[in-house]
């Protein structure tokens, strides 16, 4: 760096580095600091240094083994869902139809709701309008209300989080699908190639890119749910529902098991990390160049 | 593809329009409806259109102070997000060396921490920075502020600086070589060049920043301080049973997203593909 340019270099980032290390990296830190202690939260009672034994304890703790175990199926579920709908969605819309616009507009529109707003409405939708469609139609094996059965609460999720999330990732799609050129579509056309296969071999390599970037936002923000979970379910039935995200919550600020819930906190972290840079590092693997 | 014809796509797309659409028409229709009268028919329509529980779910929300407290949140944030990590950004990508190098790759490492794991740790040192420091972190929309631009710093940080990174330098250079101060170049040349970034970070901020409702939950338990998720969270504690009530509440919680919307539908649609594409 020249002389009198640290000066500049000081004014133009000092401001943001200041408040993004008081706010995430010294937290980060701390965050680590604190797993290994027992302690309840209150400044004035001691914290008990423990060791590593906060983690240990994770694999004793059957309900947190539970919320790992409903986090990674309404994971799984979720991005399988989202993405189907997304693309679908995408695929429609870029077709050239009348309504596609007005299509685009009307799918992405949850997605500015908001979580927490979204889970109270499906509430309502669940509690009431399912079971007048059930009573009504006579389906009632299938419209009832999802939210008191330990089994449907999680669908449930999936549903109402792909309602959210769908319009997102459609938006990404159609992104990718505009990137793709015309006459490479049009070549593939002039060699005879149906519409299936145009789309397996042309459409679906081209747009990996966009996968990766759907997948990992579906992936991350799956795992990490809990306004829809905290409006739609509050965990329940009996715990049915309570994700990794609100199993922390709840044990930090619910129980005021501030070390034990740090420790939680942190190994989620890892796993976050871990799955969500595994699906980047295999989907761009897949990506073709033009 | 030809295995669906023109005429079945439109009716699909139709179909899950109409379904994407079909809870706003729920919400809208029980918002007008007595009790009564929603429990007979959650579907139908109102036998009248009142606005008396419009005006009921107003006042026990608090929602006109709960609507400015989140607008005032909002803006404030993602101005001072685009004015800072613009800048940041702009220095990051032009010094080529390795402390820049390193201050960037902890931008977007630290992406990938959950909110769970600062949450608690962050609540302490913002306790310890209103006790010694006596700068009031909690139950102050400004230090929800300073919260909220920590926290979306990264992305705007890297959406920024892919963006900065394909515009040529050579102007830059020029204006120097004309005697223009950093300060000059970057707001006189290079922030009007950042518009189209500039619009992304701002649409990604205010969706993010406008329906957050952990981190006010954390740090506002003052009333008159309340942002619309967290009154609407609070509405719900108190009249889940009353649901024509809470229907009304939903609504208003609604109808500003709406407008921002319909007001900015082209820029949000365009923005959030090129904020993922990037």
């Amino acid at each position: 760096m020249k002389k009198g340019n640290t000066g500049w270099y000081l004014l133009f980032t000092a401001p943001l580095l200041v408040i993004f290390t008081t706010v995430v990296i010294i937290p980060f830190i701390i965050g680590i600091y604190y797993s290994f202690f027992e302690w309840d939260g209150i400044a004035a009672n001691p914290k008990v240094f423990v060791g590593v034994d906060n983690f240990l304890r994770l694999f004793d703790d059957a309900r947190f083994l539970k919320s790992t175990w409903i986090t990674t199926l309404f994971t799984i579920l979720a991005v399988i869902s989202v993405n189907i709908v997304g693309l679908t969605a995408a695929v429609l819309v870029t077709s050239k139809l009348r309504i596609a616009n007005a299509a685009r507009t009307m799918i992405f529109m949850p997605y500015l709701i908001g979580g927490l707003i979204l889970g109270y409405i499906w509430q309502f939708i669940f509690l009431d309008v399912f079971t007048l469609i059930g009573s009504i139609t006579g389906l009632d094996g299938l419209f009832f209300n999802w939210l008191m059965d330990m089994d449907y609460a999680l669908y449930a999720m999936v549903f109402v989080f792909t309602w959210q999330m769908a319009g997102y990732v459609m938006i990404i799609y159609i992104a990718g699908i505009q990137g793709i050129p015309n006459d490479v579509i049009e070549a593939a056309k002039i060699d005879g190639a149906t519409g299936w296969q145009r789309f397996k071999k042309i459409t679906v390599p081209l747009l990996m890119p966009a996968f990766t970037i759907s997948l990992f936002l579906t992936l991350s923000s799956a795992f990490k749910i809990y306004d829809v979970n905290l409006s739609l379910t509050g965990g329940g039935p009996a715990n049915s529902t309570e994700m990794f995200a609100m199993n922390i919550y709840n044990e930090i600020f619910g129980y005021g098991n501030y070390g034990f819930g740090q420790a939680k906190a942190i190994i989620f972290f890892f796993v976050v990390a871990a799955i969500t840079l595994t699906q980047v590092y295999i989907t761009k693997k897949r990506e073709v160049e033009m | 593809m030809k295995m669906l014809s023109k005429y079945s796509k439109e009716v699909l797309l139709f179909l899950a329009a109409l379904f994407f659409l079909s809870p706003i028409y729920i919400i809208i229709v029980n918002s007008f409806k007595s009790r009564q009268e929603l429990y007979d028919n959650a579907l139908a329509l109102p036998e009248k259109f009142s606005f008396q529980f419009y005006a009921e779910a107003m006042e026990k929300m608090g929602f006109l102070s709960a609507l400015g407290n989140s607008l005032y949140i909002t803006i404030l944030s993602v101005l001072i997000i685009v004015v800072l990590s613009s800048m940041t950004a702009w220095m990051l990508a032009r010094t080529d060396n390795t402390l820049s190098k390193i201050i960037f790759m902890t931008f977007i490492a630290t992406m990938l921490i959950p909110f769970q794991t600062l949450m608690m740790p962050l609540m302490q040192l913002m306790g310890t920075i209103t006790n010694e420091l006596h700068i009031p972190m909690f139950n102050t929309r400004e230090g929800l502020i300073f919260m909220h631009v920590g926290f979306s710093s990264s992305i705007s940080v890297f959406l920024y600086h892919g963006f900065i990174k394909s515009i040529p330098i050579t102007l830059e250079e020029a204006a120097t070589i004309d005697g223009a101060s950093k300060f000059g170049v970057f707001w006189r040349i290079i922030f009007p060049m950042l518009k189209p970034i500039t619009v992304t970070v701002m649409i990604l901020n205010v969706i993010n920043i406008w329906n957050d409702y952990l981190l006010p939950s954390l740090t506002l338990t003052d009333k008159g301080l309340r942002t619309i998720p967290l009154s609407t969270f609070y509405f719900f504690g108190e009249f889940t049973i009353k649901w024509n009530l809470a229907m009304a509440g939903l609504m208003l919680t609604i109808i500003p997203v709406v407008i921002f919307y319909v007001l900015a539908q082209k820029h949000i649609i365009k923005g959030i593909g090129e904020g993922a594409v990037k």
